[in-house]
């Protein structure tokens, strides 16, 4: 049980770190929404399942209900976080922010 | 288990750090509410993992659902208004 939990929170604070890697290396703004987008929906959701199966192995009553609420934060964040992506990204192409393109060779 | 737990709120918080780069020196203002984002997302874990150190869980689980709610509805509502607010520029002109 633990075993499972610290894989999951592991592979939850990779996603982590690449998206931040992400956030401050990528040359625009769409492509700053792209790894922020995994780095909120599916690194978040991965350590809170994490949480959830840790806190499961001493089984009880309190233990399943704080894991159902875990569980409920996960769905919430897993639609939540599209959601604001998605109004960020749209207020940009909108409002004409141009997206990067590579730089033209020269002739 | 409790090493373990330590060692990601630690690293969390310096993920953080990094974040808060481009809420502070990023180009435009979405960028500046994107990295928002991602730090209040970061802190909902933190909140978790806080109440794990602590064996108090069930208290920070309901903070933790209230500064998710809260970290969306910033984000949509910041969006909204730069959406609708013509007179700011959201690019740097070079």
């Amino acid at each position: 049980m633990s075993i499972i939990a610290s894989a999951l929170i592991i592979a939850g604070l990779f996603f982590f770190f690449v998206g931040t890697i992400g956030i401050l290396r990528f040359p625009d703004f769409f492509t700053r929404a792209h790894a922020a987008g995994k780095c909120d929906s599916l690194a978040a959701i991965l350590v809170m399942v994490g949480i959830a199966v840790f806190n499961l192995a001493e089984p009880s009553l309190a233990a399943l209900l704080v894991s159902i609420k875990i569980l409920f934060i996960a769905v919430f964040v897993f639609i939540v976080s599209p959601t604001a992506t998605h109004a960020l990204t749209e207020a940009a192409l909108l409002r004409g922010v141009k997206p990067w393109e590579k730089e033209k060779k020269r002739s | 288990m409790e090493r373990l737990f330590l060692a990601v709120g630690i690293a969390l918080v310096l993920l953080m750090f990094l974040s808060l780069y481009r809420v502070i020196a990023g180009p435009s203002i979405l960028d500046r509410i994107l990295g928002a984002n991602v730090i209040g997302t970061k802190t909902t874990i933190l909140l978790l993992i806080i109440g794990l150190l602590f064996d108090n869980v069930g208290m920070y689980v309901d903070i933790a659902v209230a500064y998710a709610m809260l970290n969306f509805i910033t984000t949509l509502g910041a969006a909204k208004y730069f959406l609708r607010r013509k007179s700011v520029h959201l690019e740097d002109s070079p």
